[in-house]
């Protein structure tokens, strides 16, 4: 048997090898997605006291803490046993839709756009943001405006980009400022058009990739996202609801603190991420897919008429259950379309600006459960707690991590369709890389990571030895 | 009686000052800046951090000025590149023996110990860090005791000895090992003699000492009110 490592992976958030095991015709016969960090997260917390977990556990990532902030919140907020105030809630989501708009314009524009702009196997040296500013650059400008829109609504309301303190257990701590409002309103509809310019732009260039459409991890999976009572998407607030490949509907209205009733969570001997499936189907037959296919494909709509819009012409296009993880970018925008819309509609509502956003508690629960739909997928966070309030069990399943199993099946299928022979050759190993960035996994999320750069692809033959490799 | 009056020299100037007052008490009425983290307005001076020691003339060593008197004829100095390299050395040994973790600690921004690091230009740690296992005491209702974030500067142990009178705080074992206990080693929320006034917490200078229930970088605190006090009861600040 032949192995191929593909390591580093690149264009994606943490640390990931492949390894690719090739028969002795040189046909691929398997695939391994290997996250290589630990992190411990889980471990050292025990014993902090719980109201530390926003701030600890939003360290995690730099690029979603928001959507571990609002998640670990909620498990406080479960703790204390506490209903925040109605504006709190609201203040939490529209800081959530900043954060949606910004990750996803990073991982549409930033990482991913040169393989759908430049092509799957243009020059590698040039294939980055860079090469799309110097090809396209009103589209790598876009890009930028769009992050940094989502950037500001974050800064707005929490006054800091970053890991912002702003979100507490039992709220926000300090209510939103009336000019800062006024100024989000007033870039609006700038980027509603960057998000309607860039849908328009992907669909146009659709169908050059009518192949990697085909093969990218069109396996049949299960899907699973938060919808609200009327099965609308819901990003903040709402419950658990799966989905098979059908379409039929497994589990609706999962709270959160019943999350272990429907997931498992299996251990990988080849990787640091562990890989949650559906409970009643078993491991592995329980695969199921988070984040934005994975909602579009749970959710009867958006709720909001511009990306409802949109989701019937993705549907028209594709089915009412979308299988390819290509396609993870066309709902990413179209999710776009949908933060932009309810961050419009969050600050319309004068309720906004009230002053009345935190409730105060103390341990009421000795166990919390928070849940929020990062803009990866379904984020959760379960602590147990003493009466005193420190933490003395913790567990994160993290989007990336629901994904593990869809990726590992994605790999194999499109390396599958892509790798063949002894000799690797860049563009085919970049769609191996590019399959996976379609999920935009957050590997150092995933682990809950340190070191080393990005993927490393790695070709074995029969007798165990490296016939090639390839790492960035 | 009358005072005695000595006349001492710092950073070269001549000053006056009364017999028994500390080199850092005289100083700060001259108008010296001579950084402190263990002091405290109010209660008794411990020496604790050494982050005020000044050179004097004829002396072989680097002396804490919040608890060296006044000599007449003393001549003092009270910032120099030697005593600036050895005030940074000393920060960086607190921010090594513990956990200072800036990021996720209530204090952050409100923090004496960070603000000193910045001030004396801490832009480093030349020191391999301890990451000692130290426990969270959270048995208290109302407030927490965070071993990681202590620099057993005592002001906690003086404050409710000398201002509150009721002598919770102590600290247990020597060098590397001190620990702040509470009563004779006993989980805070245990303690009988805590009245729960909170002033160990308004005088800590980090996060050590926190009230419950507040999320990173909200916890702030006041001494004045700890001078004030000490004050109408006749204590010379």
């Amino acid at each position: 048997m032949k192995k191929i490592t593909i390591d580093p992976v690149t264009r994606i958030e943490g640390h990931a090898k492949i390894s690719i095991y090739l028969n002795e015709d040189g046909k691929v016969s398997s695939t391994q997605f290997h996250v290589t960090q630990v992190r411990g997260f889980e471990k050292f917390v025990e014993g902090r006291p719980y109201y530390e977990m926003p701030a600890i556990t939003a360290r995690i990532c730099g690029i979603c803490p928001v959507s571990h902030l609002l998640a670990s919140a909620k498990a406080c907020d479960a703790i204390m046993a506490v209903k925040i105030p109605e504006t709190a809630a609201r203040l939490r989501e529209l800081m959530h839709c900043g954060q949606f708009v910004q990750s996803h314009a990073l991982s549409f524009f930033h990482l991913s756009s040169p393989d759908i702009l430049l092509g799957m196997d243009y020059d590698p040296a040039r294939r980055n943001l860079l090469g799309v500013l110097e090809k396209h650059p009103d589209v790598a400008r876009d890009g930028i405006a769009l992050r940094k829109f989502g950037q500001q609504v974050i800064e707005g309301l929490a006054k800091e980009r970053i890991h912002p303190s702003w979100t507490v257990p039992g709220g926000v701590n300090a209510p939103l400022d009336g000019a800062v409002r006024d100024r989000i309103l007033k870039e609006l509809p700038n980027a509603r058009d960057i998000a309607r310019r860039t849908l328009a732009m992907f669909k146009g260039v659709l169908d050059q990739f009518k192949e990697e459409i085909a093969s990218f991890g069109n396996a049949p999976t299960m899907y699973a996202g938060m919808v609200d009572a009327a099965g609308n998407l819901q990003i903040y607030d709402g419950r658990l609801r799966f989905r098979d490949a059908e379409g039929k509907i497994l589990q609706d209205q999962v709270a959160a603190a019943d999350y272990n009733k429907f997931i498992g969570e299996a251990v990988l001997p080849y990787s640091y991420l562990k890989a949650p499936y559906y409970k009643p189907a078993g491991y592995p037959d329980g695969t199921y897919r988070v984040g934005p296919l994975a909602r579009l494909n749970v959710a009867d709509r958006c709720g909001t008429p511009e990306a409802d819009q949109e989701l019937e012409e993705y549907r028209q296009r594709f089915g009412t259950v979308v299988t390819s993880s290509f396609l993870y970018h066309y709902a990413r925008l179209i999710e776009i379309v949908y933060a932009l819309e309810r961050i419009g509609a969050l600050l319309d509502d004068p309720a906004i600006l009230s002053t009345h956003v935190r409730a105060h508690a103390g341990v009421n629960s000795l166990e919390g459960v928070g849940m929020a739909e990062a803009p990866r997928g379904v984020l959760i966070h379960h602590y147990k707690v003493d009466e005193k309030g420190a933490i003395r069990w913790a567990n994160l399943i993290i989007a990336t991590g629901h994904n593990n199993l869809a990726i590992n099946r994605s790999i194999e299928q499109v390396s599958r369709r892509f790798v063949d022979g002894k000799k690797l050759k860049e563009g085919m190993l970049n769609r191996v890389s590019a399959v996976v960035r379609a999920y935009d996994p957050c590997l150092s999320c995933s682990t809950h990571a340190a070191g080393q750069p990005a993927l490393d692809i790695r070709l074995f033959g029969h007798d165990g030895s490296e016939l090639d490799r390839l790492s960035s | 009686m009358p005072l005695h009056k000595v006349s001492i020299r710092i950073d070269g100037e001549y000053v006056e000052a009364r017999e028994g007052q500390t080199i850092l008490e005289v100083a700060r009425a001259a108008g010296k800046y001579i950084p402190t983290l263990c002091y405290l307005a109010g209660v008794s001076p411990s020496g604790a951090c050494r982050l005020c020691v000044v050179e004097v003339s004829g002396v072989g060593r680097l002396l804490p000025s919040c608890t060296t008197a006044v000599q007449d004829g003393m001549s003092v100095t009270t910032n120099s590149e030697k005593l600036a390299r050895y005030r940074r050395m000393v920060l960086e040994f607190l921010l090594t023996e513990r956990n200072h973790y800036c990021s996720v600690c209530v204090s952050n921004g409100h923090c004496e110990l960070q603000s000193m690091a910045a001030k004396l230009g801490v832009t480093h740690v030349r020191y391999p860090y301890t990451y000692p296992a130290l426990p969270v005491d959270v048995s208290h209702p109302r407030f927490v005791l965070d071993h990681n974030r202590c620099i057993l500067c005592t002001r906690c142990v003086r404050v409710c000895d000398e201002v509150e009178g009721a002598h919770v705080w102590d600290i247990a074992s020597r060098g590397i090992r001190s620990m702040l206990v509470s009563e004779l080693n006993k989980p805070w929320g245990e303690s009988k003699s805590c009245t729960s006034c909170g002033k160990c917490v308004q005088a800590c200078p980090t996060g050590a000492l926190a009230e419950k229930g507040w999320a990173v970088e909200e916890m702030t605190k006041s001494h004045e009110n700890i001078s004030r006090l000490a004050v109408k009861r006749g204590v010379r600040v």
